[in-house]
């Protein structure tokens, strides 16, 4: 039997039932289309994820208060933290001259008041290297000084959703007054948008000098967060290793288990959220696997019945001298070709599917070429897993009981 | 040249040895119509099952052409079938989705046959069956019961076999268009063909030249006509 014979029979057999074709089709497509929008989606967002931990800086290291309780976020910048690294430890770092730039921070939420408004944000306390380290670029006026953090200065740079929350879209803030925690500063620049939204929105910010976020805020010299950039990316856990060693010994710890303070370094933070969103897309992807096989249980119904009506071609076949494998050649490629064409159907839809919900949602989708050849991979071998067993059964029809089948 | 010696079929149903044929012995020359006839249940359709190879028997020889089919395993067998055997049906079994042509082109799908040969084949094959070219693009359900049979008798011919077989061949069919249809096996029987037809009607077998009366698992009578 020559492939083209193989094709020729499956186009006829498959266009004989259209309906019915169509209908088993379907199933393959809703399964290869959700597992295609599935993981484009868990891509994107995993993209975004990555994207956003990208812009807090580059080969960065921060350094938080606390034990290391492993890798991972610490509720560590919030009230209540324990209060272990200080302002000391920053400029220690900074003269032990192995960082490209250090930048402590100050960061508590605080009531903000301009004229007829008031909002809840985060106020950074921090130094003039704070933009270089961790990617802060500035819209209008400028950064704070170090002559503001010297001077104890009260000037605030405001972020650009605060600004609107305070101020109004895009209205110029620059020299207004606002009062943090009843303390007035004076703006003198907008920072540009970062992106990101919700809880960790890197907009909703006020920047001031450290120092004045120590004495009219926070009322003493502790310090939330030490930004540390490494010269490059091959420097950074040797960078990490003696900003380690240094505090230890300032701290006078002898035992790098019981550190008081955590040390992260920034591919740590990506590799952690990329483990979220990988099992994130993982999950998606079994949840729609599940929907493919109940697909793939619709070929081999179809399929069965296909061979139990056709009972009598197959004996015919057999008895103008088919062999048993090309009767199983010939039901198998009628179920592949079922869900090949299902698969690309499916692959166009999942496709379809991912951009309507980019379009309508802020979910980022990423469609990787790696996941539409899996699709067609899968769906070719859901139609051998369950094209086999009904072409093995036609294959197996006794000619005599075929050719007598009513 | 066909040759059964001995040839007996024993089915085995819940322990009980039912014999269907008990000793078939018969010989028929290249290029003759024999009629094989007997009443239902006499084990003609048996015998018809291993003379066209679907089946082998228990005891005995059968030998095509000289070579001993009676003990070859399904592959072989089909092998057999695809060569040297051409299949008539009481009840025509053809694809009905597919045209005339294609329907006769069948067995060639299988005995590895391309094309342009595969049409040349089909279409000689028709035109000895009878069926006028005009209905070579048809699909076979739109046809007569009569032209339906002649495209069956041109697939049989296709692969150009060393026997026809034919089973009730005019069992689904008027008297008028049975004429017809065993007039074209007649036919071919002068162009060369050696065909074996199997019927319980004496009208049909009286067409062949020779008429093998079969009973009850036993050749009871052989005829000229």
């Amino acid at each position: 039997m020559f492939l083209s014979d193989l094709v020729e029979e499956t186009y006829m057999a498959l266009v004989a039932n259209k309906a019915r074709s169509a209908l088993t089709i379907l199933g393959i497509v809703i399964g290869i289309a959700s597992v295609i929008a599935m993981v484009a989606i868990g891509q994107g967002a995993k993209g975004n994820v990555e994207a956003s931990v990208e812009s807090i800086g580059s080969n960065l290291i921060l350094i938080m208060p606390g034990a290391a309780r492993g890798i991972g976020f610490q509720a560590s910048a919030g009230r209540g933290s324990a209060q272990t690294l200080t302002q000391a430890d920053a400029d220690a770092i900074a003269a032990a001259n192995v960082a490209k730039a250090v930048a402590p921070d100050l960061t508590r939420r605080y009531q903000v008041t301009a004229p007829g408004t008031n909002t809840n944000t985060s106020v950074i306390g921090t130094v003039s290297s704070y933009p270089e380290v961790r990617n802060v670029a500035i819209d209008q006026g400028s950064f704070i000084t170090d002559q503001d953090v010297e001077g104890v200065n009260r000037v605030a740079v405001l972020g650009p959703t605060t600004r609107d929350d305070l101020f109004g879209t895009g209205a110029d803030a620059i020299g207004q007054t606002i009062r943090i925690n009843k303390v007035n500063f004076r703006v003198v620049g907008v920072t540009q948008s970062k992106g990101g939204s919700g809880f960790n929105n890197a907009d909703d910010v006020i920047y001031i000098p450290i120092s004045a976020a120590q004495r009219y805020l926070a009322g003493d010299a502790y310090v939330s967060t030490i930004s540390i950039e490494a010269p490059s990316q091959a420097a950074m856990s040797d960078v990490q290793q003696q900003v380690t060693s240094l505090l230890l010994a300032r701290h006078q710890i002898s035992n790098p288990a019981n550190a008081d303070f955590s040390v992260l370094n920034q591919s740590d933070l990506v590799a952690t959220a990329s483990s979220v969103t990988n099992t994130f897309t993982v999950l998606l992807a079994a949840i729609a696997g599940i929907s493919l096989l109940v697909g793939g249980i619709g070929i081999m119904n179809m399929m069965l019945t296909t061979v139990t009506e056709r009972t009598r071609e197959i004996g015919l076949r057999k008895a103008i001298g088919a062999q048993r494998q090309d009767i199983t050649y010939q039901f198998l490629m009628e179920a592949v070709a079922l869900t090949f064409s299902g698969g690309a159907f499916g692959i166009l839809l999942g496709w379809l599917l991912s951009f309507v919900v980019t379009h309508f949602t802020s979910l980022p989708s990423a469609i990787s070429l790696s996941s539409v050849l899996l699709a067609f991979g899968v769906s070719v071998a859901i139609g051998i897993a369950f094209g086999y067993y009904p072409a093995l059964r036609a294959s197996r029809l006794n000619p005599i009981d075929a050719l007598r089948h009513e | 040249m066909i040759e059964t010696k001995n040839i007996t079929k024993t089915y085995e149903n819940t322990g009980e040895k039912i014999p269907v044929l008990k000793g078939v012995s018969f010989h028929i020359e290249d290029g003759e119509f024999v009629a094989i006839m007997g009443p239902s249940g006499s084990g003609k359709s048996t015998l018809m099952h291993i003379l066209g190879a679907l089946d082998i028997p228990t005891t005995g020889q059968y030998l095509l052409d000289g070579k001993d089919v009676s003990h070859l395993d399904e592959q072989e067998l089909a092998k057999v079938r695809r060569e040297r055997i051409g299949y008539v049906f009481q009840s025509f079994n053809l694809l009905p989705r597919a045209t005339v042509l294609r329907n006769v082109m069948l067995p060639m799908v299988y005995s590895g046959v391309e094309n342009p040969e595969r049409e040349e084949r089909a279409v000689k094959a028709l035109e000895s069956a009878g069926l006028a070219k005009e209905y070579h693009t048809h699909y076979s359900n739109q046809l007569s019961g009569g032209q339906m049979q002649r495209v069956a008798i041109a697939r049989a011919l296709v692969n150009n076999p060393s026997l026809i077989l034919a089973d009730e061949p005019t069992g689904n069919l008027d008297t008028k268009t049975g004429e017809i249809v065993l007039a074209t096996f007649q036919a071919l029987n002068k162009a060369g063909h050696t065909i074996v037809l199997i019927t319980h009607e004496r009208d049909v077998a009286l067409h062949a030249q020779r008429i093998i009366h079969i009973r009850d698992g036993e050749i009871v009578k052989e005829e000229r006509t």
